[in-house]
């Protein structure tokens, strides 16, 4: 694999005579809707998340603006809860969770380990439909009325005193949660099946580990959510007293079952990120990963102790001292497989040959992120710190770095990484670094203010604040500013490559991979035919002094012969011969 | 509002209580380990990214042998492990400290409603939306909800707890600072959960003292005394020979024996369960015909037992002179509950009526079998 054939890099005049490939395959909408092949299926996916990823910017654009001044002069209360609801629904049971596994995941899972197509594809193809039923039916939620209580679902608010559709919307994250269980379903089964000749265990991509675990979390928490929604609908409904003291039941049973699956729920958005951070970071080094086994293995064991840790967002809960000391005690053990993929990826780094290409911007702004937002995970895991800053900002800032410096940093990498191989189209290569690095800037002053908001003491979900919280709260909405337009640029100028950006060619990275192997786009059945593997993942060329470097040479070569290459967007007397 | 850390900007709120400053030591390390960490990884990462540029010449060979690399790879597992096991030390430390009771605490009770607290203190002075606390003494919120989960928040306190409907949680602080400080509602409770807010008065003992007494409030024993008959609990709780249930002067902080044989504490948790679920602790040698009462809200169980604290205390001081001892010791602590919260009678004198109780029970509970 690590000698890729130039030749297969396509010229502009070979564009006219494209191959069959799984886009061009057939044309009708009904191919489109009733497509077996797991890319197309992605694409769905990708097209679906997105717009909920614009809805829940919106609620977060409205909520900032609001949070300019200490009072509530934009929106009402009522109308402020039900943004930060709709946000944190959308964002997480909509967006993020979905976001690398039932786009990059769906995509390349199979194409990474040689298989032409999930194990179930007609399972996958289902898992959207139920996927959109939840998101319809979330968005109808919202268009009736909204929801009001927080994406936590706390009771016996939630079952009791609500008055908005929470129903609606908790039938929504119960639907969404079942497309999220046939997706996990199904990479193990494809793992564990379809793996191509010679591709070991430990040949897998280090992306393939980290699905796995994921899919692993994904099959053992969300049934925990899903039979904590039905509790909640049965009280609502029934009035059976199962969380509410008034009719005999206990609100922290709640919180117990909330969290069995939120917590893992994070490593569901947080693993995925890694791998794609795994990938990336190889590519743009032109070396093998540090340490492959140890950040495959630390993915595993993320997946597992995510599920011991669940009683830290209870500290101060009503939850005896003792289980407080013990999940504190065990959730300080997350911070060592965390930290030893934060090592490994900054020694790949070590002596080799770095590109920065836009995803390695991406992936570069994770690791310092990620590392922020691990760091101030373990200030949240010391219990007599915790007891200050739960339910402050400082927690909003912890996991916002985690998952939106973390894992939508890692997706967006991701995602112009894959973007040559999904659409056999390259993106103006500037205005990607532009974006990334804006987006960087602008999550920095949008969440780092919120730090030193929590510490002194400001509660989140805070309509009305106090006067002296107003100077951070302006730092943070001009930060978010930034943030939104960064958002909004790869959306603009990764649609405009679909019709005008200048075509790929199998491997414009020069990566390592099975995925790279083939054309961009890929045919239907992803292999011309079935690849055998004979070598470890991520089987770069030793660098030397550097002529091991491939990608270089490619580049120095496509500039000596004034094609373009993959720093420079394309200019117009080129795509015109 | 003599705040002036609102006007100057700091990273940490102002410490009043007795444990903030050591909650900002530990925050502080932690953030000088993340700093130092943040950096760290920061640093390596731009050199690395300078060094080994793409279009930089220089030697690329690296050779680490599977023995070095385990090495290295259990090597950078242990910083992480040690420092987060230390933070869990010294975090755990503090908060076993912040949950073990304090000795001679004030006892305070807090009621938690969408959307505003409810304070009732010892002697009976309530408010709402503030908290008036002395310095220099442990001070015992005892707090529940009437409908949601709420949380009471003091930030300059650095401490917080969650209130529960129907259930009593605690927490406790110990006042160093005078001032106003903020007190807020940390766990959403619905439409107005940022108005629910209020300060908190931090006061030297001889102004609380003083604040306790410019109450112009009718007394809670009163109002309890008048709710006691508003629910008609005097119906069944009287001293008649043919009373239905048991009788209620002297309850708080006695030991009661249940028909099924086990004995209580008649502390506040005991009184207001007889109160939501009478069944489940039925007084030896009464029967179970107490309906429940949902509708008395919690800070009426409050002012309930309000009204029988001070009925207690009057009836000891009545006996007492007609004894014709002296209790003067008894006579400050006659204004307080007579339990601390987790139910632990007070070492108080008791007067003779325990003894006149003592001999009434034993036989109404020798009557059972038969």
């Amino acid at each position: 694999m690590a000698e890729v054939p130039l030749t297969t890099l396509r010229s502009p005049a070979m564009a006219e005579t494209v191959p069959r490939n799984y886009l061009n395959a057939d044309y009708s909408i009904w191919s489109w809707f009733l497509t077996k092949d797991h890319k197309r299926i992605a694409i769905l996916y990708l097209i679906s998340i997105t717009l909920f990823f614009f809805v829940g910017g919106a609620a977060a654009v409205l909520f900032r603006l609001e949070l300019m001044t200490p009072k509530g002069d934009l929106v009402i209360s009522e109308n402020y809860n039900k943004l930060f609801t709709l946000h944190g629904i959308i964002m997480i049971f909509f967006f993020l969770v979905p976001s690398i596994p039932a786009v990059l995941g769906n995509f390349f899972l199979p194409m990474m380990i040689g298989a032409r197509d999930l194990a179930f594809p007609k399972l996958n193809l289902f898992s959207w439909y139920v996927f959109m039923i939840g998101g319809i039916i979330s968005i109808i939620a919202i268009l009736v009325g909204g929801v009001d209580t927080g994406w936590t679902f706390y009771t016996p608010y939630s079952s009791t005193y609500a008055n908005s559709q929470v129903l609606l919307a908790a039938v929504g994250a119960f639907i969404a949660g079942f497309s999220s269980i046939m997706t996990g379903l199904n990479f193990i089964a494809t793992t564990h099946t379809m793996r191509a000749p010679g591709m070991t265990w430990f040949r897998l991509p280090l992306f393939v580990w980290a699905m796995y675990a994921t899919s692993l979390i994904i099959l053992l928490g969300t049934p925990v959510l899903a039979i904590a929604i039905v509790l909640v609908g049965l009280e609502r409904f029934f009035h059976l007293g199962i969380f509410d003291p008034a009719l005999g039941g206990d609100p922290l049973l709640f919180q117990h079952l909330f969290w069995f699956y939120s917590h893992p729920a994070v490593y569901i958005m947080l693993i995925p990120a890694q791998g794609v951070i795994s990938e990336i970071i190889a590519c743009f080094s032109r070396k093998r990963i540090f340490g492959y086994a140890f950040i495959a293995f630390s993915s595993l064991a993320i997946a597992v102790l995510g599920f011991l840790v669940w009683g830290h967002h209870m500290f101060v809960s009503g939850q005896s001292a003792t289980a407080g000391m013990i999940f504190s005690f065990l959730s300080m053990f997350v911070a060592v497989p965390s930290a030893v993929k934060v090592f490994n990826w900054t020694a790949t780094l070590y002596k080799g040959s770095i590109h920065f290409d836009t995803p390695m911007l991406y992936a570069l702004g994770f690791i310092g992120l990620f590392t922020m937002g691990g760091l101030t995970g373990i200030f949240l895991a010391t219990l007599a710190v915790d007891v200050h800053v739960h339910d402050t900002y400082f927690v909003v800032a912890h996991f916002h770095y985690i998952m939106v410096g973390g894992s939508v940093m890692a997706y967006l990498g991701g995602i112009h990484y894959w973007w040559p191989k999904m659409t056999g189209k390259r993106y103006p290569e500037s205005w990607g670094r532009i974006s990334a690095i804006l987006i960087f800037v602008g999550f920095n002053l949008t969440f780092f203010p919120q730090f030193i908001l929590g510490y002194l003491g400001m509660p989140r979900r805070y309509h009305f604040y106090a006067d002296e919280f107003q100077v951070l709260n302006v730092m943070s909405s001009a930060g978010a500013s930034i943030l939104g337009i960064g958002y909004l640029f790869p959306l603009c100028y990764l649609l405009w490559s679909l019709r005008y950006g200048r075509p790929a060619g199998d491997n414009p990275w020069l990566a390592t991979g099975l995925e790279w192997t083939t054309p961009s786009p890929p045919p239907t059945s992803n292999f011309l035919e079935t690849p055998i593997v004979r070598e470890p993942a991520y089987n770069y060329p030793p660098l030397g002094d550097g002529e091991g470097d491939t990608l270089r040479q490619e580049k120095i070569r496509r500039r000596r012969q004034g094609e373009w290459h993959p720093t420079q967007p394309p200019r117009e007397k080129v795509t015109t011969p | 509002m003599e705040r002036d850390y609102q006007r100057e900007f700091t990273f940490s709120p102002p410490q009043a209580a007795s444990n903030a400053a050591e909650v900002d030591w530990l925050y502080y390390a932690l953030v000088g380990m993340t700093v130092f960490f943040t950096l760290l990884i920061c640093v390596l990462i731009l050199t690395f990214m300078v060094r080994y540029r793409s279009t930089a010449r220089l030697n690329r060979r690296i050779n680490v042998s599977h023995k070095r690399l385990l090495m290295i790879e259990i090597g950078w597992m242990l910083p992480p492990l040690a420092i987060v096991m230390g933070s869990f030390f010294w975090g755990a430390a503090i908060f076993f400290n912040q949950r073990q009771e304090p000795g001679d605490p004030l006892q305070i009770y807090v009621v938690g409603k969408q959307w505003m607290w409810k304070v009732q203190h010892e002697g009976g002075r309530r408010e709402i939306n503030s908290l008036h606390v002395p310095t220099g003494r442990p001070v015992v919120l005892t707090m529940i909800s009437e409908d949601v989960i709420h949380s009471f928040y003091i930030p300059a306190f650095r401490t917080k707890m969650d209130v529960l409907p129907g259930r009593y949680t605690m927490q406790w602080f110990e006042p160093t600072q005078t001032g106003t400080y903020h007190l807020f509602c940390a766990e959403y409770c619905g439409t107005d959960h940022s108005r629910m807010v209020g300060s908190v008065v931090v006061q030297t003992p001889e102004q609380y003292a003083r604040w306790l007494e410019s109450d112009e409030e009718e007394p809670p024993a009163s109002r309890g005394r008048r709710l006691f008959q508003q629910y008609r609990c005097s119906d069944c709780h009287t001293q008649s020979e043919d009373r239905r249930g048991p009788p209620l002067a002297n309850l708080l902080g006695r030991q009661v024996v249940l028909t099924d044989g086990r004995t209580v504490t008649a502390d506040l948790k005991y009184f207001r369960n007889s109160i939501r679920n009478p069944d489940d602790d039925v007084v030896a040698g009464y029967q179970a015909v107490m309906p429940p009462y949902p509708q008395i809200t919690e800070d009426e169980i409050l002012l309930i037992m309000a009204y029988l604290e001070s009925d207690a205390a009057s009836n000891r001081e009545g006996r007492a002179s007609q004894d014709g001892e002296a209790d003067d010791a008894a006579a400050p602590d006659n204004q307080a509950p007579n339990t601390s919260r987790n139910g632990q009678p007070r070492n108080e004198p008791r007067s003779s009526n325990d003894q006149e109780q003592q001999p009434q029970r034993q036989g109404q509970q020798d009557e059972l079998p038969e």
